[in-house]
Formats: C-alpha cells, sequence, structure tokens
C-alpha cells in the first residue's frame, strides 16, 4: 500500500478530545464525526484537507480516551494515514483494528513540515519526503495480517468462518 | 514474573510470557457503555456469530449520556438495551440500578484478583485494585472479544512503585496518583503496566486504590497492578460473585524502572490546565479563581470521595461566585450519602447533588463550561475543550481540594477551610 499527499502537522499529546470532541459521540456515523475532525484545536481544519492528505504528529498521538469515533474520524476524513513520533496505546490498536494505517518514526515526524509531500510505503515502512528517506520498524507479522484483512472484524470473520 | 506476567500467561494458556510476546488471551469479562456499545454492536454484527461467546461474561453499562442527554444519546442507550436483551446479557444494569461503570462494578463483585478485563473504555485500568490485569480497548476489539471470548495483546513490561509510609490528612488515592503522573508525565507508562507495591499500600483504603488504577491511563499506562491483601480480601468477602485467589509478582520479577515514593512526602495536588501531568503541590497554586467544582466521576465519586468532600463542606457555604456539583458514582453510593448525612451537608452548603453519571467529566452535560470559566474537578482529564467551551480550563484534584476550592471560590487548601 503506498500513499502520497501533503502533510499537515500537530504537535505533541493530541488527545482523543481534540480528535473528536466527546459531544459528537452521540454518533457513530462516520462522515458525521469526520465533520467534527479537530475542531476544537484547529478550527476549519476539515474544510482545509483533501483527501488523501497526511497526518504527521508528535508524540503520544490519540492519548486520551479508548474512543474508537477518533481513528473513524480520520479515516472517514479521507486521511489514508497518520505518521507519528509516538502513538498512544488505545489509539495504536484501535486504528489497526480498523484499517486505518499509522507509521511510528521519530525521525520522519520530526522532519516533516506543514504541507510537505509526503510518499509512505506501508509494507516496507519508507517515508519519503523531500528527498529524504526514513525507515519505519515494520509490524509483528500478526498485525500485517490483520491490516491487510482490513481491520480486526474481518480478519476475526474469516477465522470463525474457517471454524465453523 | 510480574503480576501482568503471571496473569497473562495463565490466561494464554502458557507457562511463562516475557515482555514483547503477542498473545491471544481469554478473557473473564467484556465490558461496553452507551457511547462505547453501539460502534461495537454495528461490529460485531459483521463477525457472523449468532450470539455472544459468554452471556455472563459481559457487562453493559449505560453511564456516560444516560438519564439521556438527548435524542442520540436516548437512541444509544436504547440500543445498548436492546442488545443486552437481544443477547440476554446477565450483567445489564437499567438507570435507576446502574451507575458509573467503573464504581459499579467492583460494587456489584464483578472484578476479581488475577482476572483478564478488558472494557471499551480507557478507564477500565480502575480494576487494577483488585489485582485484575484490567485495560481500555476498542468497540472493535470489545465486538471480536464477545465473539470469540479472547483478545491479541502485547505483554507489557512493568514499572514498579514502591510506596512506603502513611499519607498524610488531606491527601488521598487521587493526590498520590496526580503526583506520580506529576513525575513521570503522560507517556511515561506508555505501553507498559504500573504495579505497586511496599508496605505504604496497606495504608490505602480499596477507593485509594481504584483512583490510581483509574488513573493509570493518563500516564499512558496499559494496566495499573496492586496486590492483594486483608484490605481487598475485606472489600471482596461481601461482594464478589464467586471465589477468588491471592495474587502478587515473584521474588526477583523484573521491572523496567523502579520508583520509591513515601506517601509522607505528598502534599494535596492539583493538575493546571492542560494535561493530568501539570501538577503542583496545593501550597505552590498561587490566585486561582473558580466558577464551577465537580466532585464525582469514576474517578473519586465513592463513598469515601464524598465523606472527603463532606468534611470540608460541612458547616461552610459554597462560595456566591460558584457553583458545586456532586455526583455519586452508584445508586447506593447516593443512599449511603443519604443515610450518612451527606446529602443534607450538601444540600445545606449550596450544593448540587445528582444521579450518578459520567456528565460534566468529558463535557456531556450537568456541568458544562462557558467562554472562559474555570473549574477544579475531581475528574479524570483537563485537555482543552473536555468540560465544554475550548476556552475553559479545568483543574484536577481530590475531593477535598475541590470541596475548599469551592467554599473559597478559588483554589484552595482543605486547611484553609478546616482546621
Amino acid at each position: 500500500m503506498k500513499f502520497t499527499g501533503r502533510a499537515h502537522c500537530f504537535g505533541d499529546n493530541i488527545d482523543t478530545d481534540a480528535i473528536i470532541a466527546a459531544r459528537y459521540l452521540n454518533t457513530t456515523n462516520p462522515d458525521e464525526l469526520a465533520s467534527h475532525l479537530m475542531e476544537d484545536i484547529s478550527p476549519g481544519f476539515v474544510e482545509k484537507i483533501h483527501p488523501g492528505d497526511i497526518l504527521v504528529a508528535g508524540k503520544n498521538f490519540g492519548c486520551g480516551s479508548s474512543r474508537e469515533h477518533a481513528p473513524v474520524a480520520i479515516k472517514a476524513a479521507g486521511i489514508p494515514v497518520v505518521i507519528a513520533e509516538s502513538f498512544a496505546r488505545i489509539f495504536y490498536r484501535n486504528s489497526i483494528n480498523i484499517g486505518l494505517p499509522i507509521i511510528e518514526s521519530a525521525d520522519a515526524a520530526q522532519a516533516i513540515r506543514e504541507g510537505d509531500l509526503v510518499e509512505v510505503d506501508l509494507a516496507s515502512g519508507t517515508i519519503s519526503v523531500g528527498g529524504r528517506v526514513f525507515q519505519a520498524p515494520p509490524f509483528p507479522a500478526f498485525m500485517q495480517r490483520i491490516i491487510q484483512s482490513g481491520g480486526l472484524i474481518e480478519y476475526v470473520r474469516r477465522e470463525v468462518k474457517a471454524d465453523a | 514474573m510480574t503480576m501482568a506476567e503471571k496473569i497473562l500467561a495463565a490466561h494464554a494458556g502458557r507457562d511463562e510470557v516475557h515482555p514483547g510476546d503477542l498473545i491471544e488471551a481469554r478473557v473473564d469479562l467484556v465490558l461496553m457503555n452507551d457511547i462505547t456499545g453501539p460502534l461495537a454492536f454495528k461490529e460485531f454484527d459483521k463477525i457472523g456469530v449468532e450470539t455472544v461467546f459468554d452471556r455472563e461474561k459481559i457487562a453493559l453499562i449505560p453511564d456516560h449520556f444516560v438519564p439521556n442527554k438527548d435524542i442520540k444519546s436516548a437512541m444509544q442507550a436504547k440500543e445498548l438495551r436492546e442488545f443486552a436483551r437481544r443477547h440476554r446479557i446477565l450483567h445489564y444494569y437499567e438507570v435507576g440500578e446502574a451507575g458509573i461503570e467503573h464504581a459499579l462494578l467492583p460494587e456489584v463483585g464483578l472484578t476479581r484478583p488475577g482476572e483478564l478485563i478488558v472494557g471499551a473504555d480507557s478507564h477500565t485500568t480502575t480494576y487494577g485494585a483488585f489485582g485484575a490485569f484490567a485495560t481500555g480497548v476498542g468497540s472493535t476489539d470489545a465486538a471480536a472479544a464477545m465473539a470469540i471470548g479472547k483478545v491479541w495483546l502485547k505483554v507489557p513490561s512493568s514499572i514498579s512503585f514502591v510506596l512506603s509510609g502513611r499519607p498524610r490528612r488531606w491527601v488521598g488515592g487521587k493526590d498520590i496518583i496526580l503526583y506520580i503522573i506529576g513525575m513521570i508525565g503522560v507517556d511515561g507508562a506508555l505501553y507498559q503496566a504500573m504495579e505497586f507495591s511496599g508496605d505504604g499500600i496497606r495504608n490505602l483504603t480499596m477507593a485509594d486504590r481504584m483512583t490510581i488504577s483509574n488513573m493509570a491511563i493518563e500516564a499512558g499506562g496499559k494496566a495499573g497492578l496492586f496486590p492483594t491483601d486483608e484490605v481487598t480480601f475485606a472489600y471482596l468477602k461481601d461482594r464478589a460473585k464467586g471465589p477468588f485467589q491471592d495474587i502478587r509478582p515473584d521474588e526477583g520479577a523484573v521491572y523496567s524502572e523502579t520508583y520509591e515514593i513515601d506517601l509522607a512526602e505528598i502534599e494535596p495536588q492539583v493538575a493546571f490546565p492542560h494535561l493530568p501531568s501539570n501538577t503542583r503541590g496545593i501550597s505552590s497554586v498561587g490566585e486561582v479563581p473558580v466558577d464551577q467544582v465537580v466532585i464525582g466521576s469514576c474517578t473519586n465519586g465513592r463513598i469515601e470521595d464524598l465523606r472527603a468532600a463532606a468534611e470540608v463542606l460541612r458547616g461552610n457555604r459554597v462560595n456566591p461566585n460558584c457553583r458545586a456539583i456532586i455526583i455519586p458514582a452508584t445508586q447506593e453510593v447516593y443512599r449511603q450519602a443519604i443515610s450518612e448525612g451527606l446529602v443534607d451537608v450538601f444540600l445545606d452548603a449550596r450544593c448540587v447533588v445528582s444521579a450518578p453519571t459520567c456528565g460534566p467529566c468529558l463535557g456531556g452535560y450537568m456541568g458544562i463550561l462557558a467562554e472562559g470559566e474555570r473549574a477544579v474537578s475531581t475528574t479524570n482529564r483537563n485537555f482543552v475543550g473536555r468540560m465544554g467551551h475550548p476556552s475553559s480550563e479545568i483543574y484536577l484534584a481530590g475531593p477535598a481540594v475541590a470541596a475548599a476550592s469551592a467554599v473559597k471560590g478559588r483554589l484552595a487548601s482543605p486547611e484553609e477551610v478546616c482546621s
């Protein structure tokens, strides 16, 4: 899976309340959630971005609540991958489970500037920007299978079918 | 092995596990609430199983936006109720019996030492107070766990916090965990289990331990575990639904880091906006006027917390420039607060006393903040916009500091109100 897009950069400790405010948790509709992405910390963000744009963040991205609505909102807004220095653990596993690709690379996250054109190759874990290439650690095989299945539910569905 | 390693090994059917191992583990309990349930049910229906793996190992608790905050929330609560009916879920608690999930589940005896509990709510870590490996997951994980009774996990390394001494007056579990988060940062325990030990533990009530474990997630922790002792057994004796075991780490268990903390050194803490790690001792807070005080939540809504607040509020009144909202975490706590005369103390002090709900903690309702307003709250997060307007500010504290701040109309120590 390869993605190329313009980078939108955020800092450290972007929490799930910032990604999608709790007042919108009375819906599970992905498009509705996407329309409120980053609303409180970056008003007008959704109007600014284009499908295919890439989110880049500092440390501990997605900290706070376990709400899966956060990666759902990001995915539904058309963002194909998130690059961060580090991810909070519940957000990390939620992203894998719903099939939102994420890459952890401190070097890449620190090097990318707002508006940079970034190319990500998920299979090899490489991030290219401005002629520089960064290497992220690959996912364990088990997680790669989940991502390739399109998420945990599809993965489990196939297992259950196989067992039946 | 550490406690985390022991519990995960047992649930993965292995003799031992090491940090970094990827395992598939049997779960003892899967928990969801009214905002995480609906998303989980959607995903569950895609899996293709007829029903849940075990109708007695699932808990569905309406607490975030109930009693229903608005039509959409009512629809979500209805979905929770209907799924519970359809799959004959034993542990569904209706509004009127229910309460905040992380206060209710221990009350009804569903959290036991050595168990593996996953919940679609980050504060599931609360049950670590009982020596359970309890961790927050998303709705999709919860859906899969409901279907197959298992979850994939990476075995975490563990950080040891050795507690000694006796806490000072007015210092409780909240101050201790805020102190720790202030020390290690909001990602200080990222991907790791926090494990508490030392002879200071016996000076902590189960409520203190639950508060501490509850906020393990605010340091990025995967779990926050206490070993069992007489205090744990006394709590479980009359409540636990089934037998329970002793659990503690092995001699020679390996930790990634060790911190030694003298509980007597800690003064009441306040976490300033906008991170739970932005802590200061109450003696260093300066002059900070406050518009609202919230005492409640899964962190500090238990009877012990209400007693601490009442001790400060008794004979005093909430400052005319301030509103105080007190939220017992469960119906049982509410009833006990009434019978102990605490609700009279609260009403005499000009406080609001609400039905159990998560409400204002996550900006739901029952006390939302306007532009520029400041709240002192016994809840667990103070990120931008958490309790209302993006320009509002939240100062996290324990119930005694929150109550004193309500009386003074500014951040205040309990010692300024009671001598």
